[in-house]
């Protein structure tokens, strides 16, 4: 273990009662913390997530299966997805984002540690809005019922004819609070990358994490913002009468898809870029070199987040936009493709001629390329509208973003985890269970997600609760069914697997991977104010500056 | 890896970053600009696509008064800053008084205006579409000079108290950019609302 002895205070023994700790974990505004609160309540909805999809993909398995009702399947897909997008995966992030960021910047806490707990509190109380729409929907006599009007709500379906009761409301205002709070982080991202960098560290000495989270951050200002604005508007609509999408009216239903995707379509590069941050940190230290392209890797970021404001619209091709805004859309999602690319491409060269070690978050990280790169490759093929107008609203539609979301981000932040875990516990994971998450992880991905592009193809449209047998999707509807049981078993392995490393792991030390960012140079956990002396960075690796004073980075860069 | 010999070398660096706070500031104003840039849109979008009446014609009449009075105080609250760095406390309470005036006054020219349009010409947010759109963008923008003012007051109870010192002139400084985007987006809402959407 490290040679300094500074650890938490010592007034944290067992004597102190679980309503002291519980209020300590309540009050708290340290960035660790708080990481850790959003991590494992978005670990909670993963679940809650992850139990509604099995409860589609069970009606699914068969033709004619009669698992769950069409109005409970309604209810299913629409809290799946508004979920796993503002209740799983955003949090996920931020508070990864959270725990690393002030570590890898060599700062003692973010920019605003107040704000930060503000922003986790909203995104918790938006959640448990969402939630509470199962008891309080119909005002709180009788059974309630879920948002049933799917995760980007097409108006006038939210209208007060169509969704009575209040199931919308709360679909709306859960988005609404957690949007705040999520804005208020992205602030104070920003805030904490521009403000708060260790003497030395300048934007090009950077860790790939942080500038890709910046990027995120700012992303996240230009499009949630939009998605508030879109909500406060619907809420006029369906509290005050007013007619921003209401077309008896003249109010316009297509308004609400801009304003939507103009959120929504920025929203999966908020996700993705992360992911990408996470690839960039992990993929060097197993491959034992530095970044390729460093340069080039920040300027692929901020032309994703240029371009990924101006692509909204590939949404809404089936929509009927006319020729000159379609061609608009092709070429600007055509050209995303590119600085993605790029990414990948130097992810590859980064790992040419390493010596790479095969532990669980390499593992990760190298299905994430192949599996980003197919879809990838399924996101161009939908670019160009004909083809579109053909797949639009099909099940290859949900293959493709689940090969995003799942294939690319979930893989990444699995990759994350188990690379940052000796981190935050102070405890090594198991490697055997970490390989065997994987494994399984990996086989029910490729049966589900591979085979759902078949159907979709086949014609098979999304959101349907059931279908005739005949059509010849019902072989691959059970194929993808029981994928789900793969990975819902490697789930639980997880689960298991981070239970089982923190009451029983071994020691893992300050730096278990001989890795090159700050974060590896203060003891695992790291103490509350982070650093015992704030650092002076020379190059953007500077602890293999410190191990290897003969050879330093700083002479090269 | 040994960790003995990681200790961090300590600091001699000529090191200088930009302040959080107008960094954060500047963030946020980001974000509340996209908010604008969706109700603006709407409102063009909108524009002559009602189906009932009243119009913009009938019942708007561009508030020029008020602007002047909106506009005058990001030159007001600028006085107060400037006079703040210079230790003259009196002055800058002076101009702040001034500043919270000429906000209050013109959020009582939107009130007189909403009362006008409700009572004498029945227009109301469910009335038509220029309805909608009309109370909502205006009515976000009056709701942020709420919170300028609130904020401002705020400061005001401060220097009355003799709280506001020369260190807080970065703080004061942050707060007047958010009034300066304030005044900066009525600009805007103005030009659609009273130009453009007549």
């Amino acid at each position: 273990m490290s040679t300094e002895s500074i650890a938490w205070p010592s007034t944290t023994g067992e004597s102190r009662s679980f309503v002291d700790h519980l209020h300590e974990w309540i009050t708290t505004v340290d960035h660790k913390r708080l990481g850790i609160l959003y991590i494992v309540y978005a670990l909670v909805f993963l679940v809650i997530g992850g139990v509604e999809a099995t409860v589609m993909r069970i009606q699914l398995i068969r033709p004619h299966n009669d698992f769950v009702s069409p109005q409970v399947f309604n209810r299913m897909f629409t809290m799946h997805g508004t979920t796993m997008i503002f209740f799983v995966a955003m949090p996920i992030l931020f508070g990864f984002a959270n725990y690393l960021i002030p570590l890898m910047i060599g700062a003692r806490d973010m920019a605003f540690p107040r704000l930060n707990a503000f922003g986790f509190w909203m995104t918790a109380f938006g959640g448990l809005l969402l939630y509470f729409s199962l008891v309080g929907a119909n005002g709180l006599y009788g059974a309630g019922n879920a948002p049933d009007v799917g995760w980007f709500a097409y108006a006038p379906l939210t209208s007060q004819t169509f969704s009575v009761g209040h199931s919308t409301d709360f679909w709306t205002l859960a988005l609404l609070v957690s949007g705040f709070g999520s804005i208020g982080t992205a602030i104070n991202i920003v805030a904490t990358v521009l403000c708060l960098r260790c003497p030395g560290m300048t934007l090009a000495k950077m860790p790939l994490f942080a500038w890709l989270n910046l990027v995120m951050a700012g992303l996240v200002i230009l499009a949630v913002s939009p998605l508030t604005a879109a909500q406060v508007m619907l809420l006029l609509d369906r509290y005050l009468g007013a007619h921003f999408f209401d077309t008896q009216a003249g109010g316009s239903a297509v308004i609400w898809m801009h304003f939507f995707w103009i959120f929504g379509h920025p929203e999966v590069y908020v996700l993705v870029l992360p992911a990408f941050a996470f690839a960039s940190e992990i993929i060097p230290v197993f491959s034992r070199k530095a970044i390729f392209g460093y340069p080039v890797m920040v300027g692929a970021t901020v032309a994703i987040g240029f371009i990924s404001m101006s692509v909204w619209a590939h949404h809404m091709f089936t929509v009927g936009m006319g020729a000159n805004v379609n061609t608009f859309f092709v070429i600007s999602t055509m050209a995303i493709a590119v600085p993605t690319g790029i990414k990948i491409f130097n992810w590859l060269a980064t790992m040419w001629g390493g010596k790479i070690e095969f532990k669980t978050p390499m593992l990760f990280c190298i299905a994430f390329l192949f599996q980003f790169l197919i879809a990838g490759l399924t996101g161009v093929m939908m670019s160009a509208a004909p083809f579109d107008w053909q797949l639009g609203n099909s099940y290859f539609v949900v293959a493709h973003f689940h090969y995003v979301i799942v294939g690319g981000i979930l893989f990444t932040l699995f990759a994350a985890f188990y690379y940052w875990f000796p981190k935050m516990s102070g405890k090594m994971y198991s490697e055997t269970l970490g390989k065997l998450h994987f494994w399984l992880f990996l086989i029910g991905f490729h049966l589900t997600f591979d085979f759902m592009h078949i159907p979709g193809l086949l014609g098979m449209p999304r959101r349907i609760y059931t279908y005739e047998p005949g059509r010849g999707w019902d072989t691959w509807n059970s194929i993808v069914t029981i994928g789900v049981f793969f990975q819902a078993a490697g789930i639980l392995v997880f689960l298991g697997n981070l239970l089982w490393s923190y009451y029983r792991g071994k020691d893992a030390g300050s730096d278990p991977w001989d890795a090159w960012t700050l974060e590896w140079s203060t003891n695992s956990p790291p103490p509350a104010y982070n650093f015992h002396l704030i650092p002076t960075v020379k190059s953007r690796r500077p602890l293999w500056d410190l191990k290897h004073p003969d050879d330093p980075d700083w002479k090269y860069e | 890896m040994n960790t003995a010999d990681l200790t961090l070398p300590k600091t001699e660096l000529e090191w200088r970053l930009p302040s959080r706070g107008r960094v954060g500031m500047s963030a946020l104003i980001a974000a509340e600009a996209a908010i604008f840039t969706i109700f603006v849109v709407a409102y063009l979008f909108y524009v002559g696509k009602s189906l009932s009446g009243p119009t913009p014609r009938d019942v708007l009449s561009p508030p020029f008064f008020y602007t002047f009075c909106l506009l005058s105080s990001s030159l007001t609250i600028h006085f107060a800053s400037r006079s703040l760095r210079r230790w003259s406390f009196r002055s800058f309470g002076a101009w702040w008084l001034v500043t919270i005036t000429l906000g209050a006054i013109f959020l009582y020219g939107t009130a007189s205006e909403w009362h006008r349009l409700i009572y004498r010409d029945g227009l109301t947010i469910s009335t038509n579409l220029f309805g909608t759109t009309y109370y909502s963008l205006v009515g976000l923008h009056g709701f942020h000079v709420v919170v300028g003012l609130a904020c401002l007051g705020t400061v005001m109870v401060f220097t009355l108290f003799g709280a506001v010192k020369q260190e807080h002139a970065e703080r004061i400084d942050v707060l007047s950019l958010y009034w300066h985007f304030v005044d900066a987006v009525w600009i805007v809402v103005f030009t659609v609302v009273y130009v453009i959407g007549r």
